[in-house]
């Protein structure tokens, strides 16, 4: 209950400004449109069809309710329509470009941490590919693999992939460094072995780092594969929604396919959050 | 190779075997603001059996010359052998134990499986490790704590289980650097009997680092007195006193004169600079 009631607060307060806000971003079209028709609008009466048109500058919350419960709740997942079937391709672009991601930023922090000539080299290429802005080569990656013949899932798990290696890399980085001298030196006295000390040490030293970064290399994967949708005219996924909805003014579809990313976006990270405790709890760690 | 070592005999011939010589030991660190003499000219000849403290002011070298001895560190000049071979390769016969100042367990290991770490690495037999956790938990006095986590321990049976992990495989050496720095006096004192009772009881050779005159003196055969900038030898005491010691050997007349022999030697090495 002590929980309840500040969350209950923000919620309330928030439907608040965005019922407001639909008022004073909708009225003017109104008002243009009671003025054309030659009628005069009660106070009542405006807030009323501020709240209910159908292409609105900002959709009020219940109508984007409605729009969520009928293309979610209401239709087959499997039918185009739903935005539950959209979700699903996003998804799925996503997932494969983060498992690409993760093991791509993986490898490379290995290579960082044991190779010296990886360690002097690699990292600024790293940071350079992140500050290519990433909607300028997503249409040039999809382009050039369906000129070799791949589309489909696959250019946009790339696009994920590229986004979500980054923070891997980064966090896998520091994770795997995060073991001191001392511990270093303890496996020496041992003569452990490179592998030995990777598996027993400097691995799951890195775990809690892992986990960190994988949050935030799913967030990132999910943004790459919306983005991926956006410049191929894509049929499908969240990112096809957007684009549909933007061409057609249908901000009640725009806002029900971001509403459906953002709890996306929460779902994976949530699921990683909860392997993290898992993970964590069973190593002793947590 | 790591089971022959364990059928030594007993201290029973008078002129014990030297497991550790040094010779004109020289130690220099290269840092940025120009070189650190950390050890000059140091000679000294360590037997089998012998508990070694080495004791003198902070910066003296005690922890570079146990690094030396441990193959973490290469000497400038000079000859170290262990085991009448070269550091490096003592380590790699897995010679020595080496217990850090701090316990350094691993967090996300039971205290059975932070004893087993070593026992992994070297590639015992799943079999052979438990029976050796066992019996080293059992040596520091920590039987029944092998499924607990590090923090789930007092500091002092952290300390316990880290000198239990350095026991658990045949290493005939343990190199000590103040592993009881951290701890309060009462803990030490025990700590000092159980560490005693165990080296009787093993015949093992200790090299002990400490900052402490009466726990040097209560643990050691040889006391060696070191003093800073350069780091040197400046006396080796050897104790009269006998094996077996009670806490209370601290109110003798031997200790005390042993004590004070120490500190003399450790004022003198102040008087330098
Ligand atoms: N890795 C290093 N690089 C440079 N100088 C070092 C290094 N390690 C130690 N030194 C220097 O060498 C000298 C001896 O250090 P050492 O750690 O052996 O002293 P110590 O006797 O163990 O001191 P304490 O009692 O404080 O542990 C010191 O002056 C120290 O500053
Ligand atoms: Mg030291």
């Amino acid at each position: 209950m002590k929980n309840v009631i500040p969350v209950l607060t923000v919620v309330l307060a928030i439907l608040l400004l965005w019922y407001g806000g639909a008022i004073l971003l909708n009225k003017q079209w109104v008002l243009d449109q009671a003025a054309r028709q030659d009628r005069v609008l009660t106070t009542p009466e405006l807030i009323a069809e501020t709240w209910a048109q159908d292409k609105p500058k900002l959709p009020a919350p219940h109508q984007v309710a409605v729009e969520l419960w009928d293309t979610v709740a209401m239709k087959k997942p499997t039918s185009k329509r739903s935005l539950v079937y959209h979700a699903w391709v996003t998804m799925s672009a996503t997932v494969l470009g983060f498992g690409l991601g993760t093991l791509l930023g993986f490898a490379l922090a290995v290579g960082i941490v044991y190779n010296r000539v990886m360690d002097k080299s690699v990292m600024p290429w790293v940071i350079a590919s992140q500050t290519i802005p990433i909607l300028a080569i997503a249409p040039m990656i999809i382009v050039v693999l369906n000129a070799i013949g791949i589309s489909g899932l696959l250019p946009k798990a790339m696009i994920s992939m590229y986004l979500s290696f980054f923070p891997v890399v980064v966090g896998m980085v520091k994770g795997l460094r995060s073991p001191d001298a001392m511990q270093l030196d303890q496996m020496r006295t041992w003569s452990a072995t490179r592998a030995q000390e990777f598996r027993r040490l400097r691995l799951p030293a890195s775990m809690p780092y892992l986990f960190a970064s994988m949050k935030i290399a799913m967030a990132a994967s999910l943004v790459g594969a919306i983005v991926g949708e956006l410049p191929t005219g894509a049929v499908a996924g969240l990112g096809a929604r957007l684009l549909a909805g933007s061409y057609y003014g249908q901000t009640i579809q725009i806002w029900s396919a971001l509403l459906m990313a953002a709890a996306l976006a929460a779902a994976l990270v949530g699921l990683i959050g909860l392997i993290q405790r898992i993970t964590l709890k069973r190593m002793g760690m947590a | 190779m790591m089971t022959e070592q364990v059928a030594a005999p007993a201290a029973s011939v008078p002129q014990a075997p030297t497991v550790i010589s040094a010779q004109g030991l020289n130690l220099v660190y290269e840092t940025s603001d120009g070189p650190v003499q950390a050890l000059k000219d140091v000679d000294l000849k360590i037997d089998k059996g012998d508990f070694v403290s080495f004791i003198g002011p902070s910066g003296c070298g005690k922890t570079t010359f146990l690094r030396v001895m441990a193959d973490l560190e290469t000497p400038t000049s000079g000859t170290v052998l262990v085991n009448g071979v070269t550091p490096e390769a003592a380590r790699k016969a897995r010679a020595y134990g080496y217990v850090f100042q701090a316990a350094g367990l691993y967090p996300w290991r039971s205290i059975g499986g932070n004893i087993r770490l070593p026992l992994e690495i070297m590639g015992y037999s799943k079999a052979e490790q438990a029976e050796r956790v066992q019996r080293v938990l059992e040596l520091v006095e920590l039987s029944g704590f092998d499924k607990k986590y590090p923090w789930q321990l007092s500091g002092g049976m952290q300390q316990r289980a880290s000198i239990a992990r350095a026991l658990a495989f045949d290493a005939d050496i343990l190199l000590m650097d103040e592993p009881f720095g951290a701890l309060d006096e009462i803990v030490r004192d025990h700590l000092n009997e159980q560490l005693l009772a165990l080296w009787s009881r093993t015949e093992k050779t200790i090299c002990f680092v400490t900052h402490s005159i009466p726990e040097a003196v209560y643990l050691s055969t040889r006391i060696v007195v070191m003093s800073p900038r350069p780091g040197r030898i400046t006396d080796v005491i050897e104790s009269p006193l006998p094996k077996e010691r009670p806490l209370e050997i601290r109110d003798s007349p031997e200790f005390l004169e042993i004590a004070h022999r120490v500190r003399e030697g450790l004022r003198a090495g102040h008087a330098y600079d």
